[in-house]
């Protein structure tokens, strides 16, 4: 089974950059044929020469970053990105989502969708997709969505996986909040799950666990690449009898809608704790069968009305995953986002509400209408978030 | 990468340009090690092989063959760029990129903007165009010039002007030099105030830059620089003033402050031309620091000073030198932007600098500045990898901030002592073409910015409640 990634704009071509080469490392191992094997499989495409290209496809409206990208995947040895797998142009979307949605995106779309064609044919199997952008800039986040929606129009039944950098809370860009509403309401349509990592929370790692002095965007990106490939690399589910056969991007997200029922209240801090409304737990290296996680299953947890058992989901692989002896990695879906989530569309608003930098995105075709509808999707997420109890 | 062409009108506004492709060329010959036309370089310059039969344009890749700016020089007289073409820089231009006249403008903007805009029109819409046929990718004019002129002030923005009309998809930047209230040119105001109503209506951005505070900023480098330990020793390759590299008082007073400007151009470019790991644009400059389309004077300031001047002072703490950019010191108008509201800023940092000192910085620095209740984050920032030459790092900061106003009332001030006694009136409307009502518009058009920042100000003090959100439907 065959994933193909397509990085968006300067953070979703660092990042896939760190990710490739996190995978590409940690296959590496030649005693773990199997496991290396269905990885390479997964996420790269070996060349008659013998080389390692990854599926991937490099999406931006300026050159510089995909330039850099490609170089220091070269340099790696190991494996590098295919010579005519990139798409770019000579100007960037300057931040604008409206721009990379409306102008940028449509213009390209057939340059964009041939790439992936391309990329999708070498693949025996295909599992789905990765797009990998952030939500505060203008290609990412604008031509990222609209990408998005053409992968969803030309292949109705694949997964869509989207992975999402969110900005630091304190500015990268100042229309930052207005390009994260319109994306993630969009997306929300669209994908099958949104993956996230918060670069404030990501930065937290770097200082408070890695202990880091001088933290730089490249220690972010890798932090990010190694929790995805956490996620992404070969792991046994329950019914998979011993083969990583499992669709990597095939996790339950689904989750079915709660039963009508009277009083409910709304909190964005229900006493404390996020309720989640299901979990997947990955387990790697040492010890994996003998782990004791029932903690994982405790209602006390879960929303009221999802059973344990079935919302949560334990994948489990005995090899070690990028040098660590024993790792885990918990995907979440719980209301951990909520308050990040809301603080977003909080500030959108307040900017919203004195017009402030409204004719940029009118000058390229997004109303005030579109705007509110963005909005209004959001309120729904937030509120059907903040009503879940444990 | 796209490319962008620096148009400089007039006397103040040659010299400046001047400065900058002097630095500009010095920069890039620091960088590119190995004499190829990269896309860096492409960025400013076209690499002309003169042997060649079609005139001569080379691609990106090859070696350097003839660098020629792009640019276009415009002025009424012809003394400064004669300077120029006799200069270290006259093999940067060729004579197809220069329009010059004889006779000047007389320090009056009707004759800049009306008779000679009229009557240079289709010559200068044609140096533009050949000036934008040779870029593959053309992003930005660049505009230089000053505000209390004939010709930078009057024929800089009717070229202002055409360029909206020409080439309504390409960004127009305009660097302006407002004159100090000590001025000798008596109509000063008047020429200010025709040009401002021209930067407000049709520039994308402004970079307001006011003589007294380069002059300020001058002498203290001259300060620092004689306090430095003795025996220090003087940087030769550092982008600098005009060839003599020192502040001796032999050099011309001007070439100092003239650097500074060049600078701005310089750094405001860098995110453009190298690689970073959080690029900026100069399509993302407005985008982010413009919120409503008349209030895009940024005010710009540089940090540390030394990287101004050619003196080797040790590397003081970074931090001191994001600190620096909001003293008013520092400022490149006369203007204390902490005791105004900050719209938006802008950070453009070069060198050796992480994320990480970035965020701890604008964390530090945040309490102590009061943004607008719509963008307390209003925070954008790009970290360049290349830092200027001869030093490890610096900072660009571009303020949208309402300290600007003070600077605009007082220019309204000059204007109207003037305007009521109908000094010097005549030898404006003197001129075909020129009416009174141009001179009340553009008045009204200062007012009215003067008052929209006004308003703004008028919430600084005023607790400002979250707008009520949307209420779904359960």
């Amino acid at each position: 089974m065959s994933v193909v990634t397509v990085q968006l704009g300067q953070c979703g071509n660092q990042v896939g950059q760190e990710l490739f080469d996190v995978i590409s490392s940690d296959a590496q191992d030649g005693q773990r044929k199997t496991y290396s094997s269905v990885s390479r499989e997964r996420f790269f495409r070996q060349t008659s020469q013998g080389d390692f290209e990854a599926r991937a496809v490099l999406v931006d409206m300026e050159p510089k970053v995909i330039n850099h990208s490609m170089n220091r995947a070269a340099k790696s040895g190991r494996w590098r990105y295919a010579e005519a797998s990139h798409f770019s142009q000579k100007q960037g979307s300057g931040n604008n989502w409206a721009n990379g949605f409306r102008v940028l995106g449509p213009r390209h779309r057939d340059a964009v969708e041939e790439l992936v064609r391309r990329e999708v044919e070498h693949c025996d199997v295909l599992a789905g997709f990765i797009p990998m952008m952030s939500v505060a800039g203008g290609t990412g986040s604008g031509v990222g969505t609209f990408v998005t929606q053409c992968l969803r129009d030309v292949y109705p039944s694949s997964f869509v996986l989207n992975h999402l950098t969110w900005p630091y809370g304190t500015g990268e860009v100042i229309v930052q909040n207005y390009n994260s509403v319109l994306t993630l309401a969009h997306l929300y349509q669209l994908s099958d799950a949104l993956l996230v990592h918060e670069n404030d929370a990501v930065h937290r790692i770097c200082s408070q666990q890695l202990n880091l002095k001088q933290i730089s965007f490249g220690d972010l990106n890798r932090v990010i690449a190694h929790q995805l490939a956490g996620v992404l690399q070969p792991a046994l589910t329950p019914d998979s009898c011993g083969a990583y056969s499992g669709n990597p991007l095939g996790i339950d997200w689904q989750v079915r809608p709660p039963p009508a029922s009277a009083g409910r209240t709304s909190s964005l801090t229900a006493g404390g704790f996020n309720a989640s409304l299901a979990n997947l737990l990955i387990l790697r290296g040492k010890d994996v069968y003998s782990a004791e996680t029932g903690g994982f299953e405790d209602p006390a947890i879960y929303t009221s009305w999802l059973p344990p058992a079935e919302a949560l989901s334990l994948w489990k692989s005995p090899v070690p995953f990028d040098k660590y002896e024993k790792s885990a990695t918990l995907v979440s879906n719980s209301q951990a986002l909520l308050r990040p989530l809301d603080d977003m569309v909080r500030k959108a608003w307040n900017m919203f509400a004195s017009r402030a930098y409204i004719h940029q995105y009118v000058k390229f075709g997004i109303s005030e209408e579109d705007f509110l509808d963005s909005f209004t999707s959001l309120e729904q997420v937030i509120s059907s978030y903040a009503q879940l109890q444990c | 990468m796209t490319q962008s062409v620096v148009v400089q009108v007039g006397q103040c506004g040659n010299q400046v340009g001047c400065r900058f492709w002097d630095l500009a060329l010095r920069e890039h010959a620091h960088v590119n090690k190995r004499g190829l036309y990269d896309e860096a370089l492409s960025s400013f310059f076209r690499n002309v092989d003169l042997r060649k039969s079609d005139g001569g344009d080379c691609c990106v890749g090859g070696r350097i063959q003839h660098l020629k700016a792009r640019a276009v020089l415009i002025d009424m007289e012809e003394g400064v760029v004669n300077g120029i073409l006799q200069g270290p820089l006259r093999e940067v231009f060729d004579s197809t990129q220069l329009l010059t006249d004889v006779s000047g403008s007389g320090n009056n903007w009707a004759v800049g903007h009306l008779t000679y805009g009229s009557a240079y029109r289709e010559a200068i819409v044609n140096k533009l165009r050949k000036a934008a046929e040779h870029c593959d990718c053309l992003q930005c004019f660049f505009l230089i010039h000053s505000m209390g002129g004939g010709t930078g002030s009057g024929l800089g923005t009717r070229v202002l002007s055409l360029l909206e009309e020409e080439f309504p998809d390409v960004c127009r930047i305009v660097t302006a030099m407002y004159p100090s209230a000590e001025d000798d040119v008596i109509t000063s105001p008047y020429n200010s105030v025709l040009a401002m109503r021209e930067l407000t209506e049709h520039a994308d951005c402004v970079l307001p830059v006011e003589n007294q505070s380069l002059v300020d900023i001058v002498n203290k480098i001259s300060v620092m620089s004689h306090g430095a330990k003795p025996g220090s020793v003087l940087r030769k390759d550092s982008t600098v003033t005009s060839g003599q590299g020192s502040l001796s008082p032999t050099e011309k007073p001007f070439d100092a402050m003239n650097n500074i400007v060049a600078n701005l151009l310089l750094n405001i470019t860098s995110s453009a031309r190298f690689e970073g790991s959080l690029n900026m644009d100069l399509n993302e400059i407005a985008m982010n620091l413009v919120p409503f389309p008349r209030l895009h004077y940024l005010v710009p300031s540089l940090t540390p000073l030394y990287t101004l001047a050619d003196v080797n002072i040790p590397t003081r703490r970074l931090d001191q030198m994001f600190s620096d950019a909001f003293s008013k010191d520092h400022q490149l108008i006369r203007a204390d932007p902490k005791r105004s509201l900050y719209l938006a800023c802008a950070l453009m940092v070069r060198g050796n600098v992480q994320v990480s000192d970035l965020r701890r910085n604008i964390e530090r620095l945040r309490p102590s500045l009061p943004f607008v209740s719509w963008n307390q984050e209003g925070w954008k920032t790009g970290l360049c990898s290349v830092p200027p030459v001869g030093h490890s790092h610096s900072l660009l900061a571009l303020a949208n901030n309402t300290c600007v106003k003070p600077t605009f009332m007082e220019l309204r001030d000059r204007f109207t002592k003037l305007y009521r006694k109908k000094a010097h009136l005549h030898h404006y409307l003197d001129v075909d073409g020129m009416e009174q009502s141009i001179f009340s518009e553009s008045l009204s058009s200062l007012s009215e910015l003067i008052d929209e920042y006004h308003q703004l100000d008028a919430t600084k003090a005023r607790l400002i409640p979250d707008a009520p959100r949307l209420s779904i439907a359960r």
